[in-house]
């Protein structure tokens, strides 16, 4: 009788095992034919021996071993169930570079290509090149089953190690070299492996000095705070000053919309508008050249920009006081592209420029200095973010807030319950459209030059989900939000068109995994632990 | 003085007039019970009176004065207060930030926190559950939650919409019971019922609606030996 189950057992444990190796045989066969192979084979990891699709490839059947419950040690058993995972994985890529290099299917895929099949056979001769990654795909199923019995310390040490020279490599232009991998690989791993325990000392002896210094800490929070952020663009150089750049701008705007959807709960896909509308008042207000001409400076400016963001804001909020859900949004859509259709066009051209935009716009002036350089404007936009930051949070804990609070929970019984709708509403749109008419008056004068393009739906949709990804109602999720959605992709840039592919399935695990976003709200982290 | 006088209102959604002239009076500490069958204007003509729906035609004051084109929140702050039909509160916030929010448009601190304890002693079952979400009370408790929200506005009348709709016999008894309790302490009741009987036991006078039209009126004890009434709305077979 037990022997019989026991044999049941170990039969659902092959079709398990193969399912498993099935499953991400189809990923990778996937991921191949969308062409992300054939990409990353160019970005070498360690120069020469091995590039970032190898790595990819190895990962695969890695995975497949490792998926399998683990039990006590290691026994005979799971290795095989982890090696016949690899094989079966193994075995679908090395069918796909079978197939596609004695078939032509380039009509239909685009990426199956003899490119494709070099990168997948390591350039060996086919047949070889199969029976190599079937090969393979065993001992790495295999070994993929073991690493779950590797002692804790030792894994922790390897993978941090490993992790380190994939990462430095594929952004590092041509990868690492093999000795300077070598040495990075025994560096991170002999240092994670040594200090491993001191680390965790360490941490209690912090969390010890944190404990007694409590009123110490918090006294200096902020100022410490303060002068890292002052302190970043020496670090970060002009590059990654101009990322950052771009990434506080769109947090300014991002605290704005979170006011509109994240605090009142009003659905807005048209908040380019008030970007746009900020960088054209300062446009035309400051530009020599302008259609006004009066060549005004940006501190005279960015007030007009946000009072005229603000007018917009209530403009759009009137028609729109009635409005739910669905239709809102439809509303607010079609109010960003007329503002983007208004300055593009014909009728317009003379005062607003057309496609031609407007140019030599000056940037900001303080006394006898002028801002020029990406770290120039850094401060003037860390300013702008960290009054954004406090005006939001003050928002948010005062009678306003509690006002939005009510409406975005249920309007009707805020209704019932004696709160101003029209008032509160109108206040939401006005306040988020002027955060965004600061940063719209901080771009033109950053760029010198706006143009109609700039402003598109993309802008929109690129806010709301940096403020959705973060967590709907949270200032520290906006940041993390924009952080991760215009900062990333920056970083990514490496890897040309398939960023876009990478950050898309980021985007999708993320939300998965913490669909109340990055750094939820408290009030929505509390509801998800409530159940 | 009357507290509240109703003067021949006719409300439409759209062209459809749900309301053809109702006109009532709720004196001051009175039980009024509005009683009738479904769609006979019952809720519309609360929501008329919050401010809620514009009447195309008639009056509503308070006091004396007209507030018939005033925004709904500053009828609340005249101290008119609707606990809407079905139940409706924030089902997201908790017991107690809901009563809070109740309070939206008061300012005097101490004052909001008396009537909260008082909320509090009127429902005990919301005291002990004041950290909950809204929306996982049981039916009964949201609707006291409704009303406790109302109460927080410290209202001097409250309109109260089927308070006793979906509720098990001993809950409907528990939630008039404390109807009663509230309008003993002051405030003034308009109460819109299908549960004619236990309205009626309550209540001083009633008005009966059919079909948008008030079309018997008088004391709760006419009204509950009214033949007509008896026949259609306490489910009598003569
Ligand atoms: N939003 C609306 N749009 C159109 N017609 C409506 C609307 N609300 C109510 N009505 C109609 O107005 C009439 C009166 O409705 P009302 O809700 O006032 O009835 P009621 O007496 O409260 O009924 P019940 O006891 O079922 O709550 C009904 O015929 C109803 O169909
Ligand atoms: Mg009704």
């Amino acid at each position: 009788m037990y022997r019989l189950m026991n044999r049941s057992h170990s039969h659902e444990g092959i079709r398990q095992a193969c399912a498993r190796g099935a499953l991400v045989g189809l990923v990778l066969t996937f991921v191949a034919l969308i062409g992300v192979f054939t990409a990353f084979a160019t970005i070498y990891v360690v120069r020469g021996v091995l590039s970032l699709s190898q790595v990819l490839l190895a990962l695969g059947p890695l995975l497949a071993g490792r998926a399998q419950k683990a039990g006590q040690r290691l026994s005979w058993r799971e290795a095989l169930a982890g090696g016949l995972s690899g094989v079966v994985a193994g075995t679908f890529v090395g069918l796909l570079a079978l197939a596609v290099a004695s078939v032509n299917m380039r009509a239909v895929l685009v990426n199956a290509t003899p490119q494709l099949v070099r990168t997948l056979t390591f350039g060996l001769p086919l047949g070889l090149g199969v029976i190599s990654l079937v090969g393979f795909g065993g001992l790495l199923g295999a070994a993929g089953a073991g690493w779950v019995h590797v002692p804790s310390r030792l894994r922790f040490s390897v993978a941090l190690g490993l992790g380190t020279v994939v990462v430095l490599g594929a952004l590092r232009q041509n990868g690492l070299a093999p000795v300077l991998a070598a040495v990075v690989l025994a560096l991170v791993s002999g240092g994670a492996w040594l200090y491993k325990r001191q680390w965790q000392e360490l941490q209690t002896s912090y969390e010890l000095f944190r404990r007694r210094n409590e009123s110490l800490l918090a006294v200096l929070r902020w100022p410490l705070a303060l002068v890292f952020l002052l302190a970043v663009p020496y670090v970060l150089g002009t590059y990654g000053t101009s990322v950052l750049n771009l990434v506080g701008l769109y947090v300014l705007m991002g605290l704005g919309l979170n006011i509109v959807v994240g605090y009142a709960g009003l659905l807005d896909l048209g908040y380019v508008a008030f970007f746009t509308i900020g960088a054209y008042v300062t446009g035309l207000l400051t530009s020599p050249r302008s259609s006004l001409g009066v060549g005004l400076s940006f501190w005279a400016a960015w007030p007009a920009a946000m009072l005229a963001a603000m007018v917009a804001g209530v403009l759009l909020g009137i028609p729109v006081l009635r409005m739910r859900g669905d239709y809102l949004a439809i509303v607010t859509l079609g109010f960003g592209e007329i503002i983007r259709i208004l300055v593009l066009s014909d009728s317009f051209k003379p005062i607003l420029g057309g496609a031609q935009g407007i140019i030599e716009i000056p940037g900001p002036r303080l006394g006898g200095f002028q801002f020029v350089k990406p770290q120039h404007f850094y401060y003037l936009i860390l300013l702008g973010c960290l009054l954004a930051v406090i005006v939001s949070r003050r928002l948010a804990d005062s009678r306003v807030g509690r006002a939005w609070l009510a409406i975005r929970e249920d309007e009707d019984v805020a209704e019932a319950t004696g709160i101003n709708i029209v008032k509160y509403k109108l206040l939401a749109f006005a306040l988020g459209a002027s955060f965004s008419g600061i940063g719209g008056a901080i771009f033109a004068s950053w760029l010198h030059a706006i143009f109609p393009n700039s402003f598109t739906l993309l802008v929109s949709i690129n806010i709301l989900s940096l403020v959705i990804v973060g967590g709907l109602g949270s200032i520290p999720g906006v940041i993390m939000g924009a952080l991760v959605l215009v900062g990333l992709p920056e970083v990514l840039r490496a890897f040309a068109e398939y960023r876009m592919l990478a950050f898309g399935a980021l985007l999708v695990i993320m939300m998965l995994a913490r669909p109340e976003g990055i750094w939820p709200a408290k009030r929505v982290r509390e509801e998800l632990r409530r159940g | 003085m009357a507290t509240l006088e109703v003067l021949d209102i006719h409300s439409f959604y759209g062209s459809i007039e749900a309301v053809k002239g109702v006109s009532l009076t709720v004196e001051e500490g009175e039980i009024v019970t509005l009683i009738g069958a479904n769609g006979a204007g019952k809720t519309t003509t609360l929501n008329t009176i919050s401010g809620i729906i514009k009447p195309r035609q008639g009056r509503i004051l308070l006091s004396g004065q007209d507030i018939t084109p005033l925004p709904p929140h500053e009828i609340v702050a005249l101290g008119i207060c609707q606990a809407p039909e079905g139940r409706r509160i924030f089902t997201r916030l908790t017991v107690l930030e809901n009563l809070e929010m109740g309070a939206f448009l008061r300012r005097d601190k101490d004052g909001v926190k008396r009537d909260l304890e008082h909320v509090f002693a009127l429902f005990p079952r919301l005291a002990e559950r004041r950290h909950q979400l809204g929306g996982t009370l049981s039916g009964g408790e949201q609707q006291m939650l409704a009303i406790g929200r109302a109460l927080m506005a410290r209202p001097r009348i409250l309109l109260l919409d089927e308070p006793s709709m979906g509720l098990a016999p001993l809950l409907v008894r528990e939630i008039f019971r404390i109807i009663r309790e509230i309008n003993a302490q002051g405030t003034t009741i308009l109460l819109v019922e299908q549960n004619a009987h236990m309205a009626l036991s309550i209540a001083n006078r009633a008005y009966v609606l059919q079909g948008g039209r008030v079309v018997l009126s008088g004391t709760a004890q006419e009204i509950r030996h009214n033949p007509e009434v008896r026949r259609a709305y306490l489910g009598e077979v003569s």
